[in-house]
């Protein structure tokens, strides 16, 4: 009947609303008897609150309310959702994370106070009248200069501002591995903090009915679930089914949307007290000092290698910087989702990594697209180049001589990869690329006084996060399945609600392709509905790169349970045996026969059961499913960057960038292509252009898009971009999840093809101008 | 203090009092309650409130709303056909894939149409260029920078 739409490129169902403004993001929902909140926030890094004088804000005019840490204190702390255990056995340091600050602020942009007006004008005003007395300590901001002596204390209960202690792989079989190298290479580096800056700032509004005793909270968030079940269990003490959130359309998110946020908490609490709908948009100086950073490692890494480049060992060192307080998963990503991934493509037999955490006085750092895995390849992927420079390897020839070629396959730090093919990505990237005509291409730069370079990553990531046992055994505080729910209309259309969440991945589109395809229906008979807890049933949201390989799974599973259904039906109705039947693109057939009834015809049968098996099935045709993944999954491939330099201004330039990536079934190719541009995008903006600053002193430097710099359209090329398959073993789709991949590899391929433009073993990410002129000038 | 304005918005006349440091994207936004203009950063620099002002792509953040005084102004709501269709400039970003999330995209629009009014057939690197002052963190330009090279060609064939 239909061609197969798994595959296909299909235009977005989502975009008409998008194009013609008919979007509906949080900030676009005005309630009645609305009225709007400003945060007063920390003008300093470390300091005690000393007082807090209201008495002229809250005579200005249009002034409702105003809250401080005192009002709030009786709630719980933000939690933390992962569980790390130090190297001792012991928990890791979760100090106090109040909504509002309680006695003393730990970084710029901390919440103070809430300010309630009838308008945002008037809130701004009368914030500026809240009289703040602060006695400002000392600060620390380095994340390793957190544990020196003397060091600004952040937390009481966490001496040395050390959070934890963690470590992963065998130390002493790596150091025997080191002991008996040829060749070692080492690097010591900083993977550099960076701003998320969806485009789309936070907003949060929340309501409170006193007719149902229930709040309402409308969030841009990317995981509306997880943010009711950690506000309502831990932090306000309410009843689940007293409170909705709804997540609708969300202008992006690479993590910066996963986590609980003060201010959520801040607006619903207030909506209860005043009785009126409390509304705080996030402006973008507030979003750069007040939504979770990424990143911000300071690393020293090394590989053993035998005489021919075997990989002997890996050691590897890092302090993880995670701000002022901890954000939901802050724990997890420089440990579970960063040690893990340090074997990437390659048989390193033994690894080692040990990770410190520590609290600073800067803004928390949590997950940022990739989250821990960018991390990692930054790592693996540095050091594999920089080896095979200094052995005199083709950087192509080191990595398949490494590569792990036998399926499945476990890793020293403790995954376990279920497939790949990881010669035919670099093979199919150095072709992209033409890597063959690159010495010709570097031959014209010279002649024009130009520096080129060309340089790979060969990155892998965990995906579809994650066997909720394993993540359990691993400190997660939560599950991490994912729920799907399909309904059946009575005339055989298909509404299907899912746990994950669309903030520009095309959900909408993706997961109607899945269900088309496998009903066999036309995809305008399928509407996928996302993002709010009162009609979805229950789901853990999207990060991760989950959404297709757990989200899609559940949908799956609970689409197989429609069709298994259906067919007792249409056994009944075609008065043939259960075992006869056979299901086929919108057709329950009787096998061997011409006897079948529609999708539609079924469907209706179940909704006017006049004729139906009454004594063995129910009416209706609607099920669910939960879906809880057996292992993660593992795309990978190969990304090749070609950069130019210009010595005179130490300007870069990338001419080409070719990605190969392997994402096991791919649903839709124009979806997954716009996946890869926009985290190469990332990945560039953080090796070239994008790091958050801050003054010793703890002020923010880089607060504004006149001072971080964001990637524009004329800081990138085009890019290529191709796929090879190996399917997911593990879940029915086949699918492995594309979402973060560009954000992972891209950063070692650009810094791998600008040191080899300079010819300098290492340079600082981001490479701006400044940072290339200064290499050339001290190398010169 | 109040200040009374009036202009045109997407084709209709309107009328309002607001206070005078009222910015025309508050304006259109919770005055007219049209929200498919954006806000997307305080510095004038992200592009997603851009709307077209007297024919001309302007950031509605960086102008007051009495600046608008007796202007024609069109937003995201004001361009497709009253039929629903699609302008040739939103056709081609859906056909491209030149959005994923949607926040920066009315303001991509916006700005794009007018850039192809006087540059039907762009190279790749006049829209990179023009697209300076509009940030998108999805799509990588990539796919925006097809869309405004098909949207361009379309508009010039009168389609
Ligand atoms: S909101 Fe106008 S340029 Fe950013
Ligand atoms: S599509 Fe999300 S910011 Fe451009």
């Amino acid at each position: 009947m239909n061609a197969p739409l798994i595959g296909a490129r299909i235009e977005r169902k989502e975009d008409y609303r998008f194009l013609t403004g008919a979007g509906q993001y949080t900030d676009d929902v005005t309630l009645p008897n609305q009225s709007h909140a400003v945060f007063v926030r920390s003008p300093h890094a470390h300091a005690k609150i000393k007082s807090i004088k209201l008495d002229r804000a809250k005579k200005a005019p249009g002034v409702l309310a105003i809250y401080t840490g005192e009002d709030l204190s009786k709630l719980g702390g933000l939690p933390c959702g992962w569980l790390i255990t130090d190297v001792n056995g012991q928990p890791m340091k979760e100090p106090p994370h109040p909504s509002l600050a309680q006695g003393k602020v730990r970084y710029v942009g901390d919440q103070v106070a809430i300010v309630i007006a009838e308008t945002e004008d008037q809130a701004r005003d009368a914030a500026e009248l809240v009289e703040v007395d602060y006695e400002v300590l000392p600060a620390v901001v380095d994340g390793s200069k957190a544990r020196a002596k003397g060091a600004p204390q952040l937390h009481d209960i966490a001496p040395d501002n050390t959070c934890y202690v963690w470590a992963l792989g065998d130390k002493a079989a790596c150091d025997a591995a080191f002991a008996k190298a040829a060749h070692v290479t080492k690097l010591e580096f900083i993977n550099n903090r960076l701003i998320p800056n969806a485009m789309e700032p936070r907003v949060a509004n929340g309501s409170y009915s006193r007719a149902d005793d229930a709040y309402t909270l409308y969030v841009a968030s990317q995981n509306p679930h997880v943010e009711r079940l950690l506000m309502t269990a831990f932090v306000m003490g309410l009843p689940e089914h007293k409170v909705r959130v709804v997540a609708g359309d969300v202008g992006g998110g690479f993590g910066s949307k996963i986590y609980l946020y003060a201010e959520d908490v801040a607006v619903t609490w207030a909506s209860r007290q005043l009785g009126r709908p409390v509304k705080w948009t996030s402006d973008r100086s507030e979003a750069f000092m007040s939504d979770a950073h990424g990143r911000d490692h300071h690393t020293v890494a090394e590989l053993a290698m035998d005489k021919d480049g075997r990989f002997l060992g890996m050691r590897v060192k890092t302090t993880a910087n995670v701000g002022a307080y901890l954000s939901t998963f802050a724990s997890c990503v420089p440990t579970i989702l960063y040690a893990t991934l340090l074997a990437g493509q390659y048989k390193t037999p033994v690894i080692h990594c040990e990770v410190t955490a520590v609290f600073t006085n800067t803004v928390p750092v949590d997950a940022y697209r990739g989250a821990g895995r960018p991390e990692a390849t930054y790592v693996v992927e540095r050091l594999v180049e920089t080896a095979a420079r200094e052995m005199k390897l083709d950087p192509a020839e080191i990595r398949r001589r490494n590569f792990i070629t036998e399926f499945p396959y476990q890793t020293p730090v403790a995954l376990q990869y279920d497939i790949g093919n990881y010669n035919a990505t670099l093979e199919a990237a150095q072709k992209l690329a033409d890597v063959a005509g690159f010495a010709a291409r570097k031959k014209a730069s010279q002649a024009k006084g130009r520096l080129r370079g060309l340089g790979y990553a060969a990155y892998i990531e965990a995906c579809g996060i994650a066997p909720s046992a394993v993540a359990g055994s691993l400190g997660a505080r939560a599950g991490l399945f994912e729920a799907g729910e399909v309904r059946v209309h009575p005339t055989g259309s298909v509404t299907v609600f899912t746990g994950s969440h669309s903030h520009g991945q095309g959900h909408e589109t993706t997961f109607a392709q899945v269900v088309a395809d496998r009903l066999g229906m036309p995809i305008e008979n399928v509407d996928i509905v996302h993002g709010d807890t009162s009609k979805v049933l229950f789901g853990m949201g999207t990060y991760g790169s989950r959404s297709i390989a757990v989200g899609g799974t559940a949908i799956v599973k609970a689409l197989d349970k429609i069709v298994a259904k259906g067919k007792k039906i249409a056994a009944h109705l075609l008065e043939a045996a259960e075992a006869d039947i056979e299901y086929d693109r919108g057709e329950f057939r009787v096998k061997g026969t011409d006897k079948k009834k529609m999708f539609g015809e079924v469907a209706f049968a179940a909704y006017v059961p006049h004729n139906y098996p009454h004594d063995k099935l129910e009416p209706g045709l609607n099920e669910n499913a939960f879906y809880d993944p057996s292992n993660f999954t593992f795309p990978a491939g190969t990304y090749v960057c070609e950069v130019e330099v210009d010595p005179e201004t130490g300007k870069v330039t990338v001419e080409k960038f070719s990605a190969v990536d392997d994402f096991g079934k791919i649903i839709n190719p124009m979806i997954v292509e716009g996946q890869v541009h926009g985290g190469v995008t990332q990945g560039i903006g953080q090796a070239m252009l994008e790091g958050c600053r801050y003054s010793d002193d703890g002020q923010l430097m880089t607060g504004s898009y006149m001072d971080y710099c964001l990637p524009r359209a004329d800081d990138v090329p085009s890019y290529q971009v191709d796929t090879r398959e190996t399917p997911c073993t593990h879940n029915p789709l086949g699918v492995k999840g594309c979402g973060e991949a560009g954000a992972i590899g891209a950063p070692a391929a650009f810094i791998n093809a600008l040191t080899d433009a300079l010819g300098v073993k290492d340079i600082p990410m981001p490479a701006t101008p400044q940072v290339v002129w200064n290499a050339l000038q001290k190398k010169n | 203090m109040a200040v009374k304005i009036s202009m045109k918005v997407n084709g209709k006349a309107v009328t309002a009092e607001v206070e005078d440091r009222t910015l025309l994207v508050t304006f259109i936004r919770e005055h007219l309650r049209l929200t498919g203009t954006h806000v997307g950063c305080d510095t004038a620099q992200c592009g997603a409130c851009t709307v077209d002002m007297d024919g001309r792509a302007v950031k509605s953040c960086a102008f007051l709303a009495m600046q608008a005084e007796g202007a024609s102004i069109t937003t995201i709501e004001g361009v497709a056909k009253p039929d629903g269709t699609l302008h040739p400039m939103q056709a081609a970003f859906k056909e491209n894939h030149g959005l994923q999330c949607g926040f920066c995209t009315p303001g991509m629009v916006m700005n794009a149409i007018d850039f192809a009014r006087g540059n039907p057939n762009p190279t790749e690197q006049q829209i990179r260029e023009a697209l300076d002052g509009n940030l998108c963190r999805c799509t990588g330009y990539h796919n925006i920078v097809k869309s405004i090279a098909a949207g361009a060609k379309a508009m010039a064939a009168g389609k």
